[in-house]
């Protein structure tokens, strides 16, 4: 086994085998892991937000789903990763409280929405996704074998 | 408007922040403890610029189960208020006001977990009160709704609402406790423009 590489929130990290890439409460963020299924060259990123044009300050990439998906494609590509060999998984999303200020309101499913939207523009398939609902969700993903594995709390541990 | 830069933030505005919050927790912990009938401590309430990486770890770790009351704040001044107990804390608590009729085990019944809530809802309600006869400003509370997960998946929810200005989020935070067993925050994240107008409310030039 080797280590676990940690993501934080608005955070992004590549990770190469038998390392894996893990990011822990994810809530109405997005964590989009991705893999190059021929080198296995894997990363994850931890979105917060849907779009960064709409934004003045938006200097980290990792904060959005736009850039964020861009630059951990770009990070990939620079360990020899290549974007037609890529496939991603994604996870969180959720709405944590069904009253909300005006500023988060849905924020979880439109950073799902983003997140699809994106990742169709760049080609690159989702395998699978466990996202929406209403409770928070630790990931960790293996660029080895492509597992991405899903804790929650009173749940049993999934692997997508 | 200007809006306030979170880097000027000087020290004498975490001061009087953090004594908003003093005030603030002072009374709904004052409500609290009539509640419980018992004494409740309350340490001097910080007042912390995170950045983002570090918001779980300010509360004990990002996959520390807590019970969350979450409130959206409305009126003059807009947010939203999370009041968070640790999940073993939040059933000596639940059992103290439902007089030991709480269910034992691990897990929390549906009457526990609305016990919760009405806490929840009385005691943001004192906080945002006391602060808005301090302030001369129209705050109410929305409707409260409650869960029980991670840390850091509850407080994603007042950090998106920051990472709309930068990569930091401002928490007034109040940590209490009655002897070792109830272990609990109020966190209170105002909007931007909503720091702005509590400060200039209270004589600070912003």
């Amino acid at each position: 086994m080797g280590e676990l590489i940690k993501v934080g929130m608005a955070d992004l990290k590549t990770c190469l085998p038998p390392n894996g890439v893990t990011t822990l409460g994810l809530g109405s963020c997005v964590g989009i892991a991705l893999r190059d299924k021929f080198n296995k060259v894997g990363g994850l990123v931890h979105i917060m937000l849907p779009d960064s044009t709409v934004i003045s300050n938006n200097t980290n990439r990792a904060k959005f789903a736009d850039t964020g998906i861009d630059e951990l494609i770009r990070q990939m590509e620079a360990l020899g990763a290549s974007r037609r060999n890529m496939v991603a998984k994604i996870a969180g999303g959720a709405t944590m409280f069904a009253v909300s200020s005006r500023a988060s309101l849905n924020v979880g499913e439109k950073n799902v929405e983003a997140v699809k939207k994106v990742l169709k523009e760049k080609g690159i398939p989702i395998l699978a996704e466990d996202t929406g609902l209403n409770f928070g969700r630790t990931v960790i993903f293996y660029p080895e074998t492509g597992d991405y594995v899903i804790r929650a709390v009173g749940k049993p541990e999934k692997t997508i | 408007m200007s809006e306030l830069n979170l880097n000027e933030v000087t020290q004498n505005y975490y001061d009087v922040l953090k004594e908003i919050g003093n005030i603030g927790s002072g009374n709904a912990m004052t409500a609290l403890s009539q509640m419980l009938g018992c004494k409740i401590d309350m340490e001097v309430p910080k007042v912390d610029l995170l950045e983002f990486s570090e918001v779980g770890s300010a509360i004990g770790g990002e996959e520390q189960i807590m019970v969350g009351v979450f409130l959206g704040v409305e009126g003059d001044v807009t947010g939203s208020m999370l009041f968070l107990v640790e999940k073993q804390s939040a059933k000596t608590l639940i059992s103290k006001v439902m007089m030991g009729m709480g269910q034992p085990g691990e897990d929390f019944s549906e009457m526990e977990l609305s016990a919760m809530q009405e806490v929840g809802n009385i005691i943001t309600g004192a906080y945002l009160n006391s602060l808005s006869t301090l302030t001369g400003l129209r705050i109410y509370p929305s409707p409260p709704d409650l869960t029980v997960d991670m840390a850091g998946a509850i407080l994603s929810v007042p950090a998106i609402e920051f990472g709309v200005y930068g990569d930091q989020i401002l928490m007034i935070q109040s940590r209490f406790f009655h002897e070792v067993q109830i272990d609990g925050y109020f966190i209170l994240v105002p909007d931007m423009d909503s720091y702005r107008k509590i400060l200039s409310s209270l004589g600070m030039p912003v």
